[in-house]
């Protein structure tokens, strides 16, 4: 108990120091300034420390120095130069593995609030290949080697709905020997949408008393409009197997809808809930409604999105939802 | 604190291989009871690491944990020194090696082989092992590399390693070299004794037989000026004056020192510089016969020098030596009678020949020496593969076995002339030695040992008789080597010797260069930069000079911009836009070169060589998929020549 209590301690130390070092050493940190991409790393932001390891062995080399130093022993004593001095020298393949590397593109696919989303980093790499990198966001980090222009994919926990930023991304290296820790902040102009959480169990769709009737009895009331060919996403039963055999390939039957039919999801009528449970719940009924290829209509308080199918639309309404003011006053 | 990750399959067999590396030298020399369970260690948690990952568990290691300990104290007595803490240090590495599954241990591990390496080098200062040690680090690099990638190759980890080491040699040689020396060490210098082979202060039959097949160098010569002839080259060491009826020993209490006044140089002198290598013992070699003796050591009443502390490390002396003398015209009654004293109730059979001898020739001694001398070259043979001799040996070897080297007959030598009533002494120390004309010295090696006796004649002092040359004149001829024949070992083969005489360069140079950089000499380091004697201030200043500048070299070279990408071609045309920048004129990010002629233009129109050269460009750019290689070569001349006045300021508006 007392242990977790002091660690929480000397973890709000350290952010308050960190803090206090990001605002009087922006350069230091890179955390005041956005950039724009690409970003070239070079020597003005590349920074280097020896590791504790480092330290270690630079302990011990000073044991053997001394050891053969005393014992006037030049052999010994140009073994532990030259060990020495390959050691010291890492540093600068250690400071190769960032220099004059280029940041050039960050993409993310969206994803819903609670899960994790895949960031990818495109570097581009104009002399050698690099190795032994490392990449930490806030709670996540890969390592990872480039052999040529390539990407990372980082995966970032995505708390909550809206603009997510990956906010500063700390590159690093130990490379070639773990003797020294080579670094740089990388904070990149880019914001990545992240979709509002899903309800786990939405209830259904919700429908008049007709639409029910004819959701139940689709053949009947719906006109059918066409034949096309079968796309992997089709339900079951829309297949026209009789035509189907015939053709000697699956065919679907599309039906046209008669407007007035579709799927209105409606932020106003969910009374009783919470406004991010509305949002959550409006998020489940657009994927819902999506999946089962109903026709949908979005309408929230600010906005109101027209009744459509298909993944730009799914995409708009989900962004609305994502971006909705928080809750209502 | 966050649990280090676990190693790799390669990363584990690397950190194995440099704890293997690192035991590997001492296990030559560590007794078997230590080193037979360290390599099977080794072995066994290799095999053990390929059947599975699962950690070992503390009922194997712990009993290990107390066994090594207890292994040593059994075999040295205590575990503190440097043998015993040496193996103690072996022991360790290995049980490190049984718990090493994560990066942290593997770290630890290597590390500490670094300083198992080194100590090896604490028993050992020979080139070739300080190089084969030092291209081990390779796998140590190697090892701390593989631990930053969890790549399944191993051969990039060990390459990167060579690399790193290779470029560190300028930083480590300039450390090495201007790194302060200390002059006093800072605590006690190891003391062991470690048994080496050399001349001892006594002679029995077949002590020297060990040396006479030991090839390593004793010492090296560089004459100041033409060395005396091969017969003059004996090279004295300690004189042995008492003969037990088995053994030839010095009195300790001879140390006295001598006069100068002792010694009547006959011929001319000659200088000489000795390189000692470390005897463990306190004799000092100088040439027949020493005229001075060097700093800290005595020239004791029999010539011969002693140094007052213990030759542990290369040492050099400059010398100077008559060859042509007179030494000791008058003998004392001390000296007398301690060269005349014989053991009572031994070889009576060599008494008796003596005595007839002495009866014969009316003791004249130059004829009793020729009897013998006569004696032993007409019935004897030289070999190193002399027969055991029995309590009363020089009868034995004089009258039964009759076969033997230098110390067989200059024991019995001595002894014939002691019994006829010439004052007669042994001494040791070594005959020849080879001539090395790369490096213009002398090489003198263990097998080189030799042993002959001196007789003290009235008006001429001590001279020297070697009975050895009367039965094996090769042996002061041509050396050692030769006389002995089909008994040499076969590594003593004459094309395999000359090999190695000439490489015994290297070793030289190792010697003076490498082990011998002391104190004193680091002082004179800064002569050349008006610096006359190089303290510690100056040194480290030097050091930090140099070792910038070649960590500047070094970093300037690990940020140098890449080569720009193209051919002279595009090489050529990127100069004339730089120079067209400089001059106002710069190209813009995706602009050709028509478009650049055409602005170009606007803003030099009286440089009709510009558009000339626009030309050229597109022309040997675009129109012939090969152009000819002369014609690249004018472009590139033109652009060179090229000048251009700096651009108006409308004209770069307007641009």
């Amino acid at each position: 108990m007392t242990g977790t209590a002091a660690s929480a301690i000397r973890t709000s130390l350290r952010d308050r120091l960190f803090e206090y070092a990001e605002r009087r050493l922006p350069a230091l940190t890179r955390l005041k300034r956005v950039e724009s991409l690409p970003i070239r790393l070079d020597r003005h932001r590349i920074y280097v420390l020896p590791t504790r390891f480092g330290l270690m062995l630079s302990l011990l080399l000073l044991v053997m120095l001394l050891g053969a130093l005393n014992y006037n022993n030049n052999p010994a004593l140009l073994l532990t130069c030259l060990f020495a001095a390959a050691a010291y020298q890492s540093v600068f393949a250690a400071f190769a593995t960032l220099n004059r590397l280029d940041v050039t593109a960050l993409r993310a696919e969206p994803c819903h609030a609670g899960d994790e989303m895949y960031f990818s980093i495109h570097f581009h790499i104009a002399t050698r290949p690099r190795h032994s990198l490392r990449l930490r966001a806030v709670d996540a980090e890969i390592a990872f080697d480039l052999d040529r222009d390539s990407a990372a994919t980082l995966r970032i926990h995505a708390p909550q709905r809206g603009w997510l930023r990956p906010a500063r991304l700390r590159l690093c290296s130990e490379y070639p020997f773990g003797l020294f820790e080579v670094w740089s902040w990388i904070n990149p102009d880019f914001a990545a949408l992240v979709y509002p959480r899903l309800e786990s169990n939405p209830p259904p769709l919700p429908r008049s008393g007709a639409q029910a009737q004819q959701l139940a009895d689709r053949s009947s009331g719906d006109e059918l409009a066409a034949l096309r060919e079968y796309r992997s996403n089709d339900p079951p039963r829309a297949i026209a197997w009789k035509a189907s055999a015939r053709r000697d390939e699956l065919l679907v039957k599309e039906f046209e809808t008669p407007r007035g039919h579709e799927v209105v999801l409606d932020y106003a009528t969910l009374r009783g809930l919470a406004h991010e449970d509305r949002i959550s719940r409006l998020a489940a009924w657009v994927c819902l409604a999506e999946a089962a290829r109903l026709p949908y209509a979005l309408a929230l308080p600010q906005t109101r999105i027209d009744a459509g199918l298909g993944a730009d639309h799914r995409h708009a309404c989900l962004r609305a939802l994502a971006l909705a003011p928080g809750a209502a006053p | 604190m966050k649990s280090s990750p676990a190693l790799t399959d390669v990363q584990f067999r690397l950190t194995a291989a440099a704890v293997f590396v690192a035991v590997l030298p001492h296990m030559l020399r560590l007794p078997w009871l230590i080193s037979a369970p360290v390599l099977a260690l080794i072995t066994l948690r290799w095999v053990q690491r390929r059947r599975s990952t699962k950690r070992l568990p503390a009922w194997i290691k712990l009993p290990l944990v107390l066994l090594f300990p207890v292994l040593i104290i059994f075999h040295y007595g205590n575990l503190f020194g440097r043998e015993p803490g040496s193996a103690l240090a072996c022991a360790m590495l290995v049980l490190k090696l049984l718990e090493t599954d994560n990066r942290r241990d593997a770290r630890a591990a290597i590390c500490f082989s670094a300083f198992v390496l080194m100590s090896a080098l604490l028993f050992n200062q020979g080139m070739w092992i300080t190089v084969l040690l030092c291209a081990a680090l390779v796998i140590l690099l190697a090892a701390l590399r593989a631990l930053e990638s969890a790549r399944t190759q191993w051969l990039p980890d060990l390459r990167s390693g060579a690399f790193a080491l290779v470029g560190a040699l300028p930083l480590a040689l300039c450390a090495f070299v201007l790194f302060p020396r200390l002059a006093s060490p800072l605590w006690g210098a190891p003391n062991d004794t470690t048994a080496r082979t050399g001349l001892g202060d006594r002679m029995a039959p077949g002590t020297m037989q060990e040396l006479l097949i030991d090839d390593s160098p004793a010492f090296r010569v560089v004459f100041d000026g033409t060395p005396p002839p091969r017969d003059k080259l004996y090279w004295r060491g300690p004189v042995l004056w008492q003969f037990d009826g088995s053994a030839w020993t010095r009195p300790e209490w001879l140390a006295s020192r001598s006069g100068d006044d002792d010694v009547h140089v006959r011929g001319a002198r000659v200088g000489y510089e000795v390189t000692l290598e470390p005897s463990e013992r306190h004799w000092l070699l100088a040439l027949d016969v020493p005229l001075l003796a060097p700093q800290g050591a005595v020239r004791g009443a029999d010539m011969s020098l002693v140094s007052r502390s213990r030759v542990d490390d290369p040492t050099r002396y400059r010398m100077v030596s008559a060859p042509d003398y007179v030494l000791e015209p008058v003998l004392d009654s001390l000296h007398r009678r301690l060269a005349l004293q014989l053991p009572a109730g031994f070889d009576p059979r060599s008494r008796a020949l003596a005595q007839r001898w002495r009866d014969a020739f009316h003791g004249d001694p130059n004829r009793i020496i020729n009897a013998a001398l006569g004696m032993i070259r007409d019935q004897f043979t030289y070999t190193l593969n002399a027969p055991l001799l029995g309590r009363d040996s020089v009868d034995d070897f004089l009258f039964d076995t009759q076969r033997g080297f230098c110390e067989h007959f200059s024991s019995a030598f001595t002894f014939l002339m002691r019994a006829a009533g010439i004052p007669a002494r042994v001494v040791t120390g070594y005959q020849g030695g080879y001539f090395n004309q790369f490096g213009n010295y002398w090489v003198v090696r263990q097998s080189d040992a030799h042993a002959w006796s001196e007789v003290w004649l009235e008006g001429r002092g001590w001279v020297r008789v070697d009975p050895t040359a009367a039965v094996s004149p090769q042996r002061v001829q041509a050396g050692a080597r030769a006389a002995a024949g089909a008994s040499a070992p076969w590594y003593q083969a004459d094309w395999l010797m000359s090999i190695r005489n000439r490489m015994d360069l290297i070793n030289r140079f190792w010697n003076d260069a490498i082990v011998q950089f002391n104190a004193l000499r680091q002082q004179s380091l800064l002569t050349p930069f008006g610096v006359d004697k190089a303290e510690y201030p100056q040194l480290m200043l030097a050091m930090l000079i140099l070792g910038s500048l070649l960590l500047g070299l070094f970093a300037w070279w690990v940020m140098r911009a890449p080569k720009p990408a193209g051919d002279a071609l595009d090489a050529a045309y990127a100069r004339l836009c730089r120079k067209l920048a400089r001059a106002g004129t710069a190209r813009g990010p995706a602009e050709g070169p028509l478009s650049l002629a055409m602005r170009v233009a606007t803003t030099w129109p009286a440089q009709r060589n510009l558009q000339e050269l626009f030309a050229q460009y597109v022309g040997l750019r675009y129109a012939s998929a090969l152009p000819a290689p002369e014609r690249i070569q004018n472009f590139t001349r033109a652009v060179a020549a090229l000048r251009l006045p700096a651009a108006t300021r409308t004209a770069r508006q307007s641009s």
